[in-house]
């Protein structure tokens, strides 16, 4: 294990990452399977899912019963380290007060990022997504094919585990021939949802999440992944071999002790620390991204946390992973006289164009489901089915009201009882206590499902963050300042998603919990909430009108490169993980054959 | 969906902290009052890296602070709201009051906002008891209880006058709920059989399926 200290780095490596999670993780595996030498910087302090995850532990051993708190938003237990949508020490600005125009920025301080919590939801773009301007005219095409991506999509879904069927669907990808996992069997309250959803024409398929359904194949998965390096597959072989496949309890967000799931800290990091060709420096936070007179970086700039100090490591090639909007505050504070404006910033873009995913839900109570005679839910924790959005062909005739899909997320099943589940029920029991109460608890438990969407955003002009000319974080480095407005496009879109989700639950024999404003405006997810930021950094084929090429390499700054979400330039339905760590692998494959051609 | 609180200062506070901290407060900065600085919670709770795998107690973060005389009457209404039945014990017989007097002592926005309600409600019921019967409540029969309990444990059909005490009944029947089936007992009341591993996730049993058409 290669954890450095600012004394025990190298003074130079082949690339500096900056950031360790889906991004920096994917990038730093596959150089160092290749050979690269690569120093890891990572802002947060090491954090190792084997020894800190709490895997069977109940809410009753958490203070508050484990509930939502400023200190731990996703709640006592999730895996996220000193952070949320706040950071101590570290704030941002928002341009308005106005909560419909604010964004909320997710950060975490820890190696891993927010791979060590996230939903493991693991969908590909489809060919569409690729191309959203050609097909409807808003927002910006890709420099690059479904067809481009595919192969990259098939490896990282064989190196992280991803379970799930092929469809065939509308612009919802099949993976090649054996590289799924098994799906999961639904469960109850799912199989009925989909029943029901079928009859109002609305697909429910086997959901694709990043968890071992079954051991990864250690014998014919390496040989597929890294051909012709035989180092990279005894790695691989020897790690996937570690990763034990989901025992059906305790909940991913915890992170996986067992390495069950995808995490960059139970996935990318163990064998690209095994190569011997990783350096991970911890509580090194970025300030700036250095270079020299001809405008070639020469590496970065941080901060050592434990002392405070300023330190410099020197790169070949740095890499910005520090998630989107952070390695956009990185550009924009490495300003020099030749880049007045920040690095990579000449075509002004730099910042522009931050998209979140379009949420919103809505809960139900179905008779149905309730007095069920006990049963084992959990699962895979997560959900097994899930619905891909299914009216491509509408939208394109123009009969809806707005320009691109969404996806349901279903939430439902006896899981583990926690301090809201038998919460705000008067309404179904009107008003019970004393025994009664307790009779219902046991009748209406498992009863309450929630479906949320998760909708594509339109890049749009007046969603970007830029540095704050005064407010500096406790380092002394300029803030981000955010400027958010959903469009018309979103706004209906969420309409619709809720529409769809009352639908449904009556379809189910059910009642839809609504509650709160029925103003769509009100009831659209705050800019930020479904953590899915991306862009700021997009990229493109014309250097005037883009920040990156279509390997993330910065048109101005040809040894700068960014494998975060910033170089997306749209944000399909479909959660950006699996996008990401595909692009940053095509991407890191870019870097080597470069660096042997001398380019780099 | 819970929309967490974010504490926030406004960019005149902000900058005058920072510049205070910086000590150039000469160079006065334009301010733009529509600007939001999102900061992180000051208070002191847990932190924002608590170590999870302990198992905690009422009092280990922040101590409690129920008076004796509120504690009686929370553990009352604990054992009337969720009493011991032939399944499972009573809140109060497994420690739910405390996980209240947690709650309504944590130092975090959502949970100071509770303690208000509760501390008032425990308040007003007690006051009720004297009115009514002359008594505190903890010495009422359970028809007693009842009857003050009866007009406030809905508030859609409870009387205007009760529209307070309703929303205080709403809020510690929520909270007792959340005590107690959080527990071992609690779960195993309503039949929860989870958070053990498996070898394998079977689904649903066939019976089931076919019971409920969906075979």
């Amino acid at each position: 294990m290669a954890f450095v200290t600012p004394e025990t780095a190298k003074p130079e490596y082949d690339v500096v990452v900056i950031g360790s999670g889906a991004g920096g993780g994917q990038t730093a595996y596959t150089l160092c399977m290749e050979g690269a030498k690569v120093l890891m910087l990572e802002a947060g302090r090491n954090y190792d899912p084997a020894k800190e995850t709490p895997m069977f532990q109940t809410t009753r051993d958490a203070p508050l019963r484990g509930v939502s708190t400023p200190d731990k938003p996703f709640g006592f237990h999730d895996a996220t380290v000193d952070g949320g949508w706040t950071v101590p020490g570290e704030p941002y600005v928002s341009d308005s007060s106005d909560p419909r125009r604010e964004f909320k920025w997710w950060r975490s301080r820890m190696l891993g990022g927010r791979t060590n919590h996230y939903g493991r939801i693991t969908l590909r773009n489809g060919p569409y997504d690729f191309k959203p301007h050609s097909r409807d005219g808003h927002g910006f095409d890709w420099p690059l094919n479904y067809e481009d991506l595919a192969p990259y999509y098939d490896k990282v879904e064989m190196l992280i585990g991803v379970h799930g069927e092929n469809d065939g669907l509308e612009n919802t990808p099949n993976s090649s021939p054996g590289v799924l996992l098994p799906a999961p069997k639904p469960r109850i309250g799912e199989l009925l949802l989909q029943q029901r959803a079928k009859r109002l024409g609305i697909p429910v398929i086997a959901s694709h999440r990043a968890v071992l359904t079954q051991r990864l194949d250690h014998e014919n998965l390496p040989r597929k992944l890294h051909p012709g390096n035989p180092k990279a597959q005894r790695i691989l072989a020897a790690d996937m071999q570690k990763r034990a496949a989901c025992f059906w309890a305790t909940p991913c967000g915890r992170g996986c002790s067992i390495r069950a799931n995808h995490q960059s800290t139970t996935v990318q990091i163990p064998p690209a620390l095994a190569t011997g060709n990783l350096d991970i420096l911890t509580d090194a936070m970025a300030r700036e991204i250095t270079h020299d007179d001809t405008g070639k970086a020469t590496g970065v700039t941080y901060i050592d946390r434990t002392t405070g100090r300023d330190r410099h490591v020197r790169g070949r090639i740095v890499v910005l992973a520090a998630s989107a909007c952070e390695s956009v505050r990185l550009l924009l504070n490495s300003k020099s006289t030749r880049f007045p404006h920040g690095l990579a910033n000449s075509s002004g873009l730099v910042g522009k164009y931050i998209m979140d995913t379009v949420g919103t839900s809505v809960g139900g109570q179905i008779p149905l489901l309730e007095s069920l005679p006990p049963l084992n839910e959990d699962g895979t924790s997560g959900m097994h089915l899930y619905s891909p959005w299914w009216l491509y062909q509408q939208q394109l005739a123009g009969k809806l009201d707005f320009a691109r899909g969404y996806h349901i997320e279903l939430n439902l099943g006896r899981s583990m009882p926690n301090a809201t589940t038998f919460g705000g029920m008067e309404k179904f029991t009107r008003g019970s206590y004393g025994r009664q109460f307790k009779e219902d608890a046991r009748r209406f438990y498992g009863s309450f499902i929630s479906m949320a969407g998760r909708g594509e955003m339109i890049p749009n002009e007046d969603s970007f963050c830029e540095i704050d000319p005064e407010v500096k974080d406790k380092w002394g480095i300029p803030v981000l300042r955010f400027h958010w407005k959903w469009s018309d496009h979103e706004i209906r879109q969420a309409a619709h998603m809720r529409q769809t989700f009352c639908d449904i639950i009556r379809e189910m024999g059910g009642t839809p919990r609504l509650a709160g404003s029925d103003d769509p405006r009100d009831f659209i997810a705050r800019g930020g909430f479904i953590i899915h930021e991306v862009g700021g950094a997009i990229m493109g084929s014309d250097p005037r009108k883009s920040v990156t090429n279509q390997w993330g390499q910065t048109w101005d700054v040809k040894n700068v490169f960014l494998t975060d979400g910033a170089p997306f330039c749209s944000n399909a339905d479909k959660n950006p993980t699996l996008t990401l760590m595909a692009l940053a692998w095509r991407a890191a494959d870019y870097m080597i054959d470069e660096m042997k051609k001398g380019n780099l | 969906m819970n929309i967490p609180e974010f504490p926030r200062i406004d960019r005149r506070t902000a900058l005058k902290w920072m510049l205070t901290a910086s000590a150039s407060l000469a160079l006065a900065p334009q301010l733009s009052l529509a600007q939001k600085v999102t900061t992180a919670f000051a208070g002191s709770g847990y932190g924002t890296d608590p170590d999870l795998l302990k198992s905690y107690n009422p009092g280990d973060f922040w101590p409690l602070t129920f008076t004796p005389a509120q504690r009686q009457v929370a553990t009352a209404l604990c054992d009337l709201i969720i009493p011991a039945d032939s399944k499972s014990p009573s809140a109060a017989a497994v420690g739910v009051p405390d996980f209240i007097d947690e709650w309504i002592s944590a130092p975090y926005p959502d949970q100071v906002a509770d303690r208000e309600i509760i501390v008032n409600g425990l308040q007003w019921i007690d006051a009720e008891a004297q009115t009514r019967f002359g008594i505190p409540f903890v010495n009422l029969i359970l028809r007693q209880k009842r009857a003050i309990c009866d007009e406030i444990c809905f508030a859609e059909t409870a009387k205007p006058e009760f529209e307070k005490p309703a929303r205080f009944f709403a809020r510690f029947r929520d909270l007792t709920a959340a005590g107690f089936y959080t527990t071992p007992e609690g779960m195993k009341d309503v039949g929860y059989i989870g958070n053990v591993p498996l070898a394998t996730f079977d689904g649903p049993p066939r019976e089931l399926i076919e019971k409920l058409g969906l075979a």
